[in-house]
């Protein structure tokens, strides 16, 4: 049979994803599994990191994630709004052609027009480019620009020269990771307001409203589902990422827990970095290594099920009955 | 005659003209209308572009008042298109371009300050595919209410709702069910809503683009049956790709073909003894 090739092909290629995806879980899980208690997941390391828990490193991953998502969520959902409703759906040749033959007041309107669309264009370009930069290099422009420049200045101009926000601190990791997933919830946001029916938007304007009354009481709730699965992406890929924390706040070791703006703090993902190469005794933290890097798993896993959950409730609270 | 009394009689004259905010008394004058009442929207010269492509070419037209005005002619006519004029939804679209008017009580609805908004309250639409937001049978109707501050109150807001969900004979079905998703409706019920929807806001003309097409007959019937009740107060404007439904709910037809407007007039007129060859052709079934 012809089919027998290519069925066996991708029976093979799906077989290959399923038995990594085992090996590699089954692994951290069977040697992990035993460490893990309730004083390993609520105390901090002790003796050199090869014995206690890693709750301040939970810690700090959770409050860094909140802090990027808030500074990421509403200027990503905010600049997909403007690239898919407000920027002119046309491109800058079409424009220029109309810009050549209008005249006085057209002209300027056409031309207020040709400078959204560049406006968008370069907008565009950026967040593609933006999603391609390896994220070292956003760990490095974070030290540069947060920390020496802006943390540097706002303590020139506010502290008198003294040491505040001009060194690596938890708000600066934030905003670098928030640089980082900034694309992802704008691609996401966009499709889902691309995927709104074209004909609600009629409905809406047909009626009477606005453009911004349609945006914000039709096409942004028809959107939420896409705008949070976004967010929960961006999530789970912020407490993951390690480079670009690695210069703008990440610390090796805490004894308090961070709660200023300005504090470092212990982040699992580096700690599983910090667990593995700087360890005096491999032998001895081996499994504090295999249980840390479960608890990372299951904090992003556990983040993309709630993802999830709230996405089907609000998919099923109009499906009901169809 | 005084002065003074002039000026009285001038200032009332101009009072009593036709605005965009007020109805007009009906005009008995206009002898190219054709039926008995006056012009509530009246097209003159229309021509419409996409891009550099003309889809309407010199359309001129006459909607009187409480009257159902039927357009018919092959799919691409641009009948959907001229209906979109009416309200300006076609603003919506990018790279459209108008030339000619749009008069609605005389008024020029492409004038630069006439505000759009407004418009589309005046000149209410229903679309060809029943498009209730995913929110409950109530807020749907309200949402025309609420957004354009229409009602004072919750009490006035029941009202109106009840009332326009009446005049769209959807009342009975859905009264108990009001606050559950309007998704769950049949597809005849949700257009009902629709007409509903587009009823709450009061508006004075009634655009409809194919309302029954995707329903099945014995929905069909209950539109075309609330039509007929809906033109003692609207003046309705329906586009259709069915005769037999043109012929049975319309007043008036208008047939279209290749964006021009071949001929208008009385539908029993259109269907019995049309003016031009082609009419006759299109209606009898030999094109299109």
């Amino acid at each position: 049979m012809k089919e027998r090739v290519p069925v066996g092909l991708l029976a093979v290629a799906t077989g290959i994803i399923v038995v990594m995806l085992a090996v590699i879980l089954g692994n951290i899980v069977l040697n992990g599994v035993g460490w893990i208690s309730w004083e390993f997941l609520t105390s901090p390391p002790r003796e050199g990191m090869m014995a206690g828990g890693v709750y301040p490193a939970i810690f700090g991953t959770v409050f860094l994630v909140l802090l990027m998502t808030v500074a990421a969520v509403p200027v990503g959902v905010i600049t997909a709004i403007y690239l898919n409703e407000y920027a002119p759906p046309v491109t800058a040749a079409q424009v220029r052609s109309k810009l050549a033959r209008a005249r006085g007041i057209e002209w300027l309107a056409e031309f207020w027009r040709l400078v959204q669309v560049y406006v968008a264009n370069v907008t565009r370009t950026a967040v593609t480019t933006l999603a391609g930069v390896p994220s070292i290099v956003f760990g490095l422009f974070g030290l540069g620009f947060f920390v020496q420049f802006i943390g540097a200045g706002i303590d020139r101009t506010l502290y008198g020269g003294e040491l505040v926000f001009g060194q690596p601190a938890i708000i600066w990791a934030a905003l670098t990771l928030a640089l980082l997933t900034l694309p992802i919830i704008i691609v996401a946001t966009e499709e889902a307001l691309r995927a709104v029916p074209h004909d609600l938007r009629d409905a809406s304007l047909a009626l009477g409203a606005t453009k911004w009354q349609t945006i914000s009481r039709v096409v942004l709730p028809q959107a939420l589902p896409g705008i949070l699965t976004g967010t929960i992406l961006t999530i789970s890929r912020g407490a993951g990422e390690v480079a670009p924390i690695l210069f703008t706040g990440a610390a090796y070791f805490l004894p308090h827990l961070p709660t200023r703006l300005n504090d470092q703090f212990m982040h699992l993902g580096y700690h599983v970095f910090i667990l593995s190469t700087q360890s005096p005794n491999v032998e001895k933290t081996r499994p504090i290594l295999y249980a840390t890097v479960l608890v990372l798993l299951v904090l992003t896993f556990s983040l993309n099920l709630v993802g999830v959950m709230i996405r089907m409730r609000m998919r099923k609270r109009w499906r009901r009955g169809r | 005659m005084s002065m003074g009394a002039e000026l009285e009689a001038s200032r009332e004259a101009r009072t009593s003209a036709p605005s965009i905010s007020r109805r007009p008394e009906v005009r008995r004058d206009d002898a190219r209308a054709p039926s008995s009442t006056a012009a509530k929207m009246r097209v003159e010269h229309l021509n419409f572009f996409y891009g550099d492509t003309k889809v309407l070419h010199d359309i001129t037209i006459d909607f009187p008042e409480k009257r159902v005005t039927a357009l018919i002619g092959p799919s691409g006519c641009g009948k959907s298109t001229l209906l979109r004029t009416l309200n300006r939804m076609n603003d919506t679209m990018a790279e459209t371009r108008v030339e000619g008017r749009v008069l609605l009580d005389g008024e020029d609805i492409y004038a630069p300050r006439v505000d759009v908004v407004r418009l589309r309250q005046r000149v209410g639409m229903v679309f060809q595919k029943s498009n209730p937001f995913p929110k409950t049978v109530f807020d749907n109707v309200a949402y025309g209410l609420r957004i354009n501050g229409l009602v004072r109150s919750r009490s006035e807001l029941e009202a109106r709702v009840e009332e326009s969900l009446r005049r769209a004979a959807l009342w009975d079905e859905v009264k108990d069910r009001l606050h559950e998703s309007a998704l769950m409706l049949s597809g005849g019920q949700q257009q009902r809503l629709c007409i509903a929807r587009a009823l709450a806001v009061r508006p004075e003309v009634l655009l409809m683009d194919e309302p029954a097409s995707a329903l099945d007959p014995i929905a069909t019937q209950k539109i075309e049956e609330l039509i007929y009740e809906l033109k003692k107060a609207y003046t309705i404007i329906i586009v259709t790709h069915n005769m037999q439904q043109a012929a049975r709910i319309s007043d008036i037809t208008g047939f279209l073909w290749m964006g021009r407007l071949i001929e208008v007039g009385p539908t029993v007129k259109i269907f019995t003894n049309p003016e031009e060859k082609m009419t006759e052709d299109y209606i009898t079934g030999r094109f299109g």
